[in-house]
């Protein structure tokens, strides 16, 4: 997981920012001590470059490519237009598809968010042991695959110990991802389980910004925790909080391993997220061209998403000061 | 979170407890029990067997303390042996697959690391025409989601014939990755420039300053970014699953997964599974163990960048 802002938040150390805005014409050194730094950078950048360029630059114009393409890797790729596009449109399971990703992304990012929020707070104002920090970041250490397997069988529902307490309790089985109507819940939930130690973190590490004399201040004034959180806590993290949305929104929208190994889009397409459709059209049907074109439209629409949080949030610029 | 500290310098002890510090604690609880309680369950289940985990699926402990799932689990069970325990009869070549798994992420984790510090010391330290215009696009490759070059990616890894093996699953993100770059790069621009014009009065050129001098002193955020990676490329599943067909390129995660696919006639063998599914995590959670402070302060500064 990465986080990026072309403007990070404040507190940096001192030299960063400075380094930043640093123009080769304004360095204070002679220019004895930069000769032969073109060549040099050729090679130090030449590894970083090959892989840019290779694996990243080519690979996004090379899928732009084939969308409007038939191909299916055995015969060369033949141009159809906008066929893939067109057929793209036309298909109700896409629509299902983007339709259940959308509903995920909502849950998984809405409970996420809320929670990493009030596990930082709790860190923040409550203590300071890093033994709680490294609990709460436990579940991250488990891949998607091994949380999904463990939480099938918790949620099983003849067997797992969930229902065997909410049947102990009085209360009907509940098939949580056999049945339709829970199966997207329960999948961002087991997903909310993974990361909310880790957005937990980086919300904590925003927290511990906030110079703490603001809230001796407040405190100074009679403000209750609940008015401080909502006056000092919310605004001064709110950078921090946009970035750390962005990231995780553009994350959960990737979801795959963990649908893959509970649902496998079952039942009845009810968890096919978009990811898994696309897997499926390229390596079940060998429709690469027809994956491509919904891969495009998944670019499309995390770039609007991103911009749009980005200008909404304006996750660039910081209250603090 | 509401009520919840009385002073911000945090000496629990010597407050009295509030009202609103006991709800807060109580949250807290709740959210350390719902985190650690599936481990337990994994290693509870792991230990039964699977017709005790029929008979008494609530039990806390262990039913019939058996490591039947284990030695399933790593394929030590005759195929009659397994499918008589609940078992699919097909077993995981489970050091094979570590052995792979650890070989990829070590290889992804020291190249990716060493090939982004050396573009962020020519981003950040040398002086050369269009930087800027060539870390703007670096910056760029930031906002394409990786499920974007994953086709395009396979197709050309199928050309290069490299299907099928470690280096494959490998080399998209053995280079470098736009994040590691960007990351490195914020640190060796806060280096005083006096510490490398010490060193180029002593004579030294920019390539031994950089080894010498620079990379030892951005020990802490190498670690910080090795660690990341190590987690993020040994949890990897749909990249792998993609490039690898057989035993010899099968990573951990992969393998659990069609664990969990073979299901047996008589139902999922749960006790194979939570195995299986306990030592996949294991090299993890034995990573965490010796680095848990590390990582834990490493996500925080990751977070301030």
């Amino acid at each position: 997981m990465t986080i990026a802002s072309s403007s990070p938040p404040s507190r940096l150390p001192p030299g960063a920012a400075e380094g930043a805005r640093t123009r080769p014409g304004k360095e204070r050194a002679g220019a004895g001590e930069h000769r032969g730094d073109g060549r040099l950078a050729a090679v130090f950048i030449a590894p970083a470059m090959l892989g840019f360029l290779v694996f990243l630059l080519w690979p996004t114009l090379r899928g732009i490519y084939l969308s409007f393409t038939d191909f299916n890797l055995l015969t060369p790729e033949k141009w159809v237009g906008l066929d893939n596009y067109v057929r793209m449109v036309n298909d109700p399971i896409f629509w299902n598809s983007l339709w259940v990703t959308v509903e995920y992304v909502v849950l998984n990012i809405g409970v996420q968010t809320v929670a990493a929020l009030a596990i930082a707070v709790l860190l923040q104002r409550l203590t300071q042991s890093s033994v709680l920090r490294g609990i709460v970041l436990a579940p991250y250490l488990m891949s998607n695959v091994v949380a999904g397997i463990v939480w099938l069988w918790i949620l099983d529902t003849q067997l797992g110990i969930g229902n065997e307490i909410i049947s102990g309790l009085g209360f009907d089985r509940i098939p949580f991802l056999a049945d339709e109507t829970w199966a997207i819940p329960t999948i961002a939930l087991i997903n909310v389980w993974r990361h909310v130690g880790y957005t937990a973190l980086l919300l904590f590490a925003g927290l511990m910004a906030i110079p703490n004399d603001m809230y001796e201040a407040a405190k100074v004034d009679g403000a209750s925790e609940w008015r401080m959180f909502w006056r000092i806590t919310m605004p001064l993290l709110r950078p921090v909080l946009a970035v750390v949305l962005i990231m995780t929104v553009i994350g959960s929208f990737q979801v795959f391993d963990t649908v893959a190994v509970t649902t496998d889009g079952g039942p009845a397409n009810a968890t096919n997220v978009l990811q898994l459709y696309i897997y499926d059209s390229a390596f079940g049907r060998f429709q690469f061209g027809y994956a491509s074109a919904m891969s495009v439209a998944l670019l499309v629409v995390l770039s609007a998403i991103t911009i749009l949080q980005y200008r909404l949030t304006r996750a660039g610029q910081t209250d603090l000061g | 979170m509401a009520a919840v500290a009385e002073t911000t310098t945090v000496r629990p002890e010597r407050r009295r407890p509030s009202f609103g510090r006991i709800v807060a604690w109580t949250v807290m609880a709740a959210i350390v029990l719902i985190t650690l309680v599936p481990f337990y369950w994994i290693l509870r289940t792991a230990l039964s067997s699977n017709p005790g985990l029929n008979a008494q699926p609530a039990d806390p402990l262990p039913v019939d303390l058996t490591l039947g799932g284990f030695e399933r689990a790593l394929g030590l069970q005759s195929a009659e042996e397994a499918v008589a325990q609940g078992g699919a009869g097909g077993g995981l070549k489970f050091w094979r697959y570590l052995l792979n798994s650890v070989l990829v992420s070590t290889l992804i984790t020291t190249c990716q690391i060493f090939f982004s510090a050396m573009a962020a010391y020519a981003f950040a330290r040398l002086r050369w025409r269009g930087r800027d215009t060539v870390f703007a696009l670096f910056l760029a490759g930031l906002m394409v989601p990786t499920i974007f070059t994953l086709l395009p990616n396979f197709v050309l890894i199928k050309e290069l014939g490299l299907v099928d093996n470690l280096l494959g699953i490998a080399l998209p993100t053995m280079f470098m990755t736009p994040f590691a770059v960007f990351f490195l790069r914020q640190f060796f621009m806060t280096i005083p420039k006096e510490v490398e014009e010490a060193a180029l009065l002593d004579g030294a050129g920019k390539v031994r300053i950089f080894f010498r001098v620079l990379l030892p002193m951005a020990s802490t955020p190498v670690m910080t970014l090795a660690v990341l990676t190590y987690i993020t490329s040994w949890n990897d599943y749909f990249w792998p699953l993609m490039v690898s067909y057989s035993d010899s390129s099968r990573v951990l995660t992969v393998a659990l997964a069609i664990f969990r696919a073979q299901t047996p006639q008589s139902g999922i063998d749960w006790s194979g599974l939570m195995a299986a599914t306990l030592i996949a995590a294991l090299p993890m959670l034995v990573l965490f163990g010796f680095f848990a402070r590390r990582i834990v302060s490493s996500i925080s500064f990751t977070g301030l960048k």
